[in-house]
């Protein structure tokens, strides 16, 4: 009874948050998931406070990191960012891809995926149209990006933050066996890009050649405090401080000296809601982990560091990612590969983070929901979105877990 | 007559130019310009959809008042370079549907290959090839640039000689 009481649970706080109904936010709806299955036992009390006291720090690195990027946005990095590839793209549409590339692959990695989602696409968007060029691959590279180039750090994602808390390695271990595989991705997506947005990258034959303008400049200081975070999260496991503490810092830091008009605006860049969501989620899995969903998983993932085991992982969460999305599917697959840490947990991230570019929505359960809802209503071309997806997720889950394999046995 | 020249961001001036050229000094000449709203749509919600989401997107113009005031703009670059009067239209939607749309009742489409710059079957990219295929009046089609020679072209074996 119990096991089906966890399992209707965690389906109830899924369809809340795909479905969006306004009068039950998921929110809510996982709170009170997550207070049903404590009430009736399938997580004892003392679970749910150890599963709240694992989950509360990456939640507040979470919150940290998004406070930290609009505190950016706010000093004017992403405009500035935007000014950049326009100039170094020389109206030329290839390198203004190029460009693009470099910028949210950076973004993605240093500032987190949200960054480049919320913040940076719609400055791509404006850049690309102010050149009198198609919008279309530079968008579509963003969107991209934001998976694919989320593998490098610990905080490059909400996946990799909770991959980080249960694998046990330090920043610096994470960063460097997580390069190869980032890399490898970037590289996947920029061939494949090139070649099925040809059309739009032509260059236009008779574009005047642009003015030459001042090469603009990046605001120093949201730059170096960022510079600073990344070297504290680089240090943290020597200095003993939880890398945690180095984003609080630059997030204080950022607002501080770019105070936002009301601390509502602070508040909701924090998003709030969706912490809450993240927890009690995180309590809803465990409940359904300890009543069987576990051992399922664990029956259907190999384990050790071999290169056929890791490249499993990786597309077994692949594939879960895109029945159910990326973090529910990793908060059920981390408890399990964490036996197997770093090759396993660091495989799942490959196939959690990669993963969601199949589908344009993040999940089948999304994709089919709002095929129902809105029949009628969707402008996105789904089937340009799963035409890329299908060129470069398996190449990119394969080559990536490969890039892995290496890395650790070198690392 | 009239006559509706579709402009994009990369063909636009020599689409124009030649439409200034080839077309008839009496026509009635209007210039369109097609805004892909799937392409905003992504801009907007960009990726899979992050569930337990609900940001509001940042402070400053929205993309599709910078979609918006872009095609304005080009629009009226465009009525510029030709050199005569003529009408703008600003569409936004999915592209080969709204140039078909907006060509319903005109008597010629002036439009540009949108493929690659060769004698080639691609010459003519997706949305041209649609368009080309579908369109109910008669259609100019012209070059974005000027071609290589017959010399350079690579003839498919049965016409080879």
């Amino acid at each position: 009874m119990k096991e089906i009481i966890a399992l209707v649970a965690l389906a109830a706080s899924l369809t809340a948050a795909v479905a969006r109904w306004r009068r039950a936010p998921d929110w809510a709806v996982a709170t009170v998931a997550a207070a049903i299955v404590v009430a009736v036992g399938a997580l004892s009390l003392h679970g749910a406070r150890s599963a709240l006291g694992r989950l509360g720090p990456t939640v507040g690195f979470l919150a940290a990191l998004l406070v930290l990027a609009d505190g950016c946005r706010r000093a004017g990095l992403f405009d500035a960012l935007g000014a950049l590839m326009a100039f170094g793209s020389r109206a030329r549409p290839t390198r203004l891809l190029a460009m693009v590339f470099l910028v949210a692959a950076g973004t993605t990695a240093v500032l987190s995926l949200d960054a480049t989602i919320v913040l940076l696409t719609p400055i791509v968007f404006a850049t690309a149209a102010r050149l009198t060029t198609s919008p279309r691959p530079h968008v579509y590279a963003c969107s991209h990006l934001a998976n694919s180039a989320s593998l490098l750090l610990p905080v490059s994602n909400l996946t990799n933050l909770l991959a980080f808390a249960a694998c046990g390695v330090s920043f610096t271990r994470f960063a460097s066996l997580m390069a190869l595989p980032w890399l490898v991705a970037i590289a996947v997506e920029w061939v494949v890009l090139r070649r099925v947005f040809t059309d739009d990258l032509r260059q236009a034959a008779e574009a005047p050649s642009e003015p030459a303008q001042e090469r603009p400049r990046l605001p120093a200081l949201p730059l170096t405090v960022v510079g600073l975070t990344l070297v504290g999260f680089g240090v943290s496991s020597i200095v003993g401080i939880a890398p945690v503490w180095f984003a609080a810092a630059g997030a204080v830091a950022l607002t501080l000296y770019r105070p936002p008009s009301a601390v509502a605006e602070l508040v909701s860049a924090a998003e709030p809601t969706f912490l809450v969501f993240v927890l009690a989620l995180g309590v809803v899995v465990t409940a359904a982990g300890n009543n069987g969903l576990s051992d399922v998983v664990d029956s259907l993932l190999p384990h050790g560091q071999s290169l056929p085991a890791l490249l499993a992982v990786a597309v077994v969460s692949a594939v879960l990612a895109n029945l159910v999305n990326n973090l529910p599917a990793t908060l059920i697959i981390v408890a399990v590969v964490s036996a197997s840490a770093p090759g396993g947990v660091l495989a799942m991230l490959i196939g959690v983070n990669v993963g969601p570019n199949l589908t344009y929505v993040g999940s089948l359960a999304t994709l089919l929901w709002r095929r129902i809802v809105h029949a009628h209503d969707e402008d996105v071309d789904l089937a340009e979105f799963l035409k890329l997806g299908a060129l470069t997720v398996p190449v990119t889950l394969i080559a990536g877990t490969g890039a892995l394999w290496l890395a650790l046995q070198v690392f | 007559m009239r006559v509706l020249v579709w402009i994009t961001e990369s063909s636009w001036r020599s689409c124009v130019d030649q439409a200034a050229d080839l077309v008839p000094p009496d026509a009635e000449v209007t210039l369109l310009h097609v805004a892909a709203s799937e392409v905003e749509r992504l801009a907007r919600h960009p990726g899979p959809e992050r569930l337990g989401r609900h940001r509001p997107p940042p402070p400053g113009p929205s993309v599709r008042e910078i979609a918006e005031s872009e095609a304005l703009a080009l629009l009226s670059a465009a009525r510029e370079r030709l050199g005569r009067d003529a009408e703008t239209v600003a569409r936004r939607g999915r592209v080969e549907r709204e140039v078909l749309e907006a060509a319903d009742g005109f008597d010629l489409l002036v439009l540009a290959r949108d493929g690659k710059p060769r004698r080639e079957p691609k010459s003519i990219g997706h949305y041209a090839r649609f368009i080309v295929d579908h369109a109910g009046c008669p259609v100019l089609l012209v070059w974005a640039e000027r071609p290589p020679g017959l010399d350079d072209m690579h003839w498919p074996p049965h016409l080879r000689r």
